[in-house]
């Protein structure tokens, strides 16, 4: 067992965040570079009766990524691109490869991820772990769908080749499997081909959620990209307003300076507002607006804004200007502290998702705990065993955790699932801090969840991967005798 | 009670107001861990508390004397809660001594005891919070602390030792959002005082009571009387002169 894997004292314990900021947890936290050491943190645990949540840039927004008390293997250390081929698109990581990394490596070639977040801090151990999907869900389903094969390294020490051929019961399971089954070592993808570093984007307002929807169905057959942004304060008719930006890849020889826009400087996001207010202190600006009446009036001015200023308006943008608007104001989240946030997303089949977006929007307007921004996403359904996804429409709904206001939303949550699950809906993990065992079965079913945890007891036996999410979420998945809390009759 | 703790440390929980702190939390829906000497009194505790519906408390048996193994046992126990959101150091002796007389082993005794112990325990919970950023660290003073009277006189200056630890401790915490509580109980109905006769001493009031005042302040962090009205008395008695204060049989 090499020196750098044992477990670390107290002083070595380190807090762990959400990215949402609302939860923490104190952990033992690994780093390892290469796979031989997981292995040897696996004997670790297991000696030490300890139990290991993997980590990638710890991007979801509630527990996913955390283990109270244990081990977190955080695998940014290992981000190697093991391989890649321009003719083909074809690309091999290690898990701890960002989503920037990723893209800043393929775009002079002509490739872009098919499937991008909102952020490209991203591991992409993390978003396969977590099956994440992007504005164009609807088109080219989560990044599952373009990940060819992957290596993923069980607790046991077995090391498996998982692809669409073999073993392909795991292949559906690990991915979206929230790094319940083991760790992916590699991951060989399929990337997209482009042929301009710009999007056409076209932006027009919409007045309800009614009108957004029929806007959707319209224009999914051309669009390449889809994005709804909804003002949540709105009421009455104007119930769920807001803001569509559709966007299209150019074709061959659309863009005549294709070579110059396809070169990384074209794509960086700029670092100042107005050429001269640096962004990094932007959220300390938004700090003073940071209370309900004045999100309340930001997002009128948006939606004002969208609805005259900026209606029907086609622009050429960068692919990351478009992809990762989470990127765009540095720390914005820290304008939610000191509570931070969560997000409540939920994926509704299309037939109900008017009626259970409004009883979702309404709810929250009457506790008076109304989401600061809201995001309108159409998808589609996979073939992954835990997927979130549904052929219908998702709403992200953040919302501002404070001390007073914890009860109250985690409350209103119990009741918004309520809504969700009558509808037939969805949930996602990469997002949720707010389910419990019983919603998790209902929307995922008895029968995907048993299929789920008879793999988990085939690949990791002793039950050495678990995250605070996975004991709340699924308790019977974590059963196992060694490493449940126990009643010290002596003292050490 | 304002604030819902979900996991807490009560170090001396078999009797008094660390009994009453422990039952009170688990009945709150809180996951104790209670430690002291006598583990049979411990799990008698635990056995009451898991008939009803509130989690039941760990049991840890422990001497507070016992200093090298309070990183390890402190680590133990915090796995085994999955957190620590309060840390309660409740043990503390109080022996009898002879009024005129100085005794070096009890003296000895209530040192080991109020102060190692303490600083051993609450030292290890310090760090932990700091490095959580979160949390609230409290112990258990008297107002005994706020003048040296002629009796009980290592008693009180170990108490002494508890404020100003307490308070340095504040200072540190403060900047990482940690609430420090210095809890000062005036005579509560525990077995500390059996020594004592009970009916001449003033504002007596029951564990039970202490420990309610006790858990509706500890979120505020600070100074805590129990009950309240002990620190206007206690400010006027610290105003009594020297000259005049040694002549009083207080």
């Amino acid at each position: 067992m090499s020196a750098n894997t044992r477990i670390p004292s107290p002083d070595q314990l380190e807090k762990v965040d959400s990215w949402g900021m609302q939860t923490s947890c104190i952990s033992s936290v690994f780093r390892p570079s290469l796979p031989e050491q997981i292995s040897d943190i696996f004997q670790t645990a297991l000696a030490a009766q300890q139990n290991i949540a993997l980590r990638g840039a710890g991007c979801s927004y509630g527990d996913a990524s955390l283990n109270a008390e244990n081990i977190i293997l955080d695998f940014t250390r290992m981000n190697r691109i093991l391989a890649w081929n321009p003719q083909t698109g074809e690309i091999t990581v290690e898990p701890g490869v960002t989503l920037e990394q990723l893209w800043k490596y393929c775009i002079g070639d002509g490739w872009w991820p098919p499937v991008v977040s909102g952020t490209m801090r991203v591991t992409m151990g993390g978003a396969a772990g977590m099956n994440y999907h992007g504005k164009n869900n609807f088109k080219a389903g989560p990044v599952g769908d373009h990940i060819l094969k992957f290596q993923l390294l069980l607790p046991t020490g077995e090391l498996l080749h998982c692809s669409r051929e073999e073993n392909s019961d795991i292949f559906f399971a690990a991915i979206g499997g929230f790094g319940m089954l083991g760790c992916f070592t590699s991951i060989t993808m399929q990337m997209k081909k482009i042929y301009s570093g710009m999007l056409e984007v076209y932006a027009f307002a919409t007045n309800n959620f009614a009108h957004i929807i029929q806007e959707f169905e319209k224009r999914i057959p051309q669009a390449d990209y889809l994005v709804g942004w909804i003002d949540c304060f709105a009421k009455g008719k104007e119930l769920g307003r807001g803001q569509v930006h559709e966007a299209h890849y150019l074709q061959q020889g659309e863009d005549p300076f294709a070579m110059q826009t396809l070169r990384i400087e074209k794509q960086e996001l700029p670092d100042s507002l107005f050429g001269i207010l640096p962004k990094s202190i932007i959220w300390r600006l938004m700090k003073p607006i940071a209370h309900p009446v004045g999100i309340q009036l930001l997002n009128m001015l948006k939606y004002k804004a969208s609805a005259t200023l900026g209606n029907h308006k086609t622009i050429h943008q960068s692919h990351a200007a478009f992809a990762f608007l989470l990127d765009y104001v540095p720390n914005w989240k820290n304008a939610y502290l000191p509570g931070g946030l969560i997000q409540y997303q939920s994926f509704i089949p299309e037939q109900n998702a008017e009626e259970c977006f409004k009883a979702q929007i309404e709810l929250c307007q009457r506790r008076k705990m109304v989401p600061w921004l809201g995001v309108f996403k159409k998808h589609r359904k996979d073939d992954f065993l835990m997927s979130h996804a549904v052929n219908g429409y998702s709403l992200a709904l953040d919302l501002r955790v404070t001390e007073r206001n914890r009860e109250a939303l985690w409350q209103m949550a119990q009741d918004l699932n309520k809504i969700v699950l009558a509808y037939g809906g969805r949930f996602y993990f990469a997002k949720d801090s707010t389910l419990t065992s019983t919603d998790a079965e209902a929307f995922l079913g008895r029968d995907a969840i048993e299929k789920f945890e008879s793999i988990k007891r085939r690949c990791d036996p002793h039950n050495l991967l678990q995250s605070n999410l996975s004991r709340r979420l699924f308790p019977l998945l974590n059963v196992v005798e060694t490493v449940q809390p126990h009643v010290s009759e002596t003292a050490l | 009670m304002p604030k819902r703790w979900q996991k807490a440390i009560i170090v001396g929980a078999s009797s008094g107001i660390g009994e009453a702190l422990s039952r009170k939390l688990a009945q709150s829906g809180c996951s104790v861990a209670m430690v002291a000497r006598r583990i049979d009194t411990l799990k008698h505790i635990a056995h009451e508390l898991d008939s009803s519906s509130c989690p039941t408390p760990l049991c840890y048996e422990h001497d507070v004397h016992d200093l090298e193994n309070i990183t390890a046992l402190f680590q133990q126990i915090c796995h085994n809660l999955g957190g620590l959101d309060l840390f309660i150091y409740s043990a503390g002796v109080m022996p009898a001594v002879h009024p005129e007389k100085s005794d070096f082993a009890l003296d000895k005794n209530i040192i080991d005891t109020n102060i190692l112990g303490a600083t051993a325990w609450l030292n290890e919970a310090a760090d932990r919070f700091q490095t959580a950023q979160a949390g609230t660290l409290a112990g258990v003073s008297s107002v005994a602390a706020d003048r040296g009277r002629r009796s009980m006189i290592a008693y009180a200056a170990s108490k002494a030792y508890m404020d100003t630890y307490l308070e340095g401790m504040r200072n540190r915490l403060s900047r990482y959002n940690v609430k420090v509580a210095t809890i000062k109980p005036g005579p509560v109905d525990t077995p500390l005082l059996d020594q004592l006769d009970k009916g001449r001493l003033p504002m007596l009031i029951s564990a039970d009571k202490a420990a309610e005042i006790i858990l509706n302040g500890l979120h505020r962090g600070g100074e805590i009387y129990v009950p309240g009205k002990w620190k206007p008395v206690m400010k006027l008695i610290q105003c009594v002169p020297s000259p005049l204060f040694s002549r009083l049989n207080l």
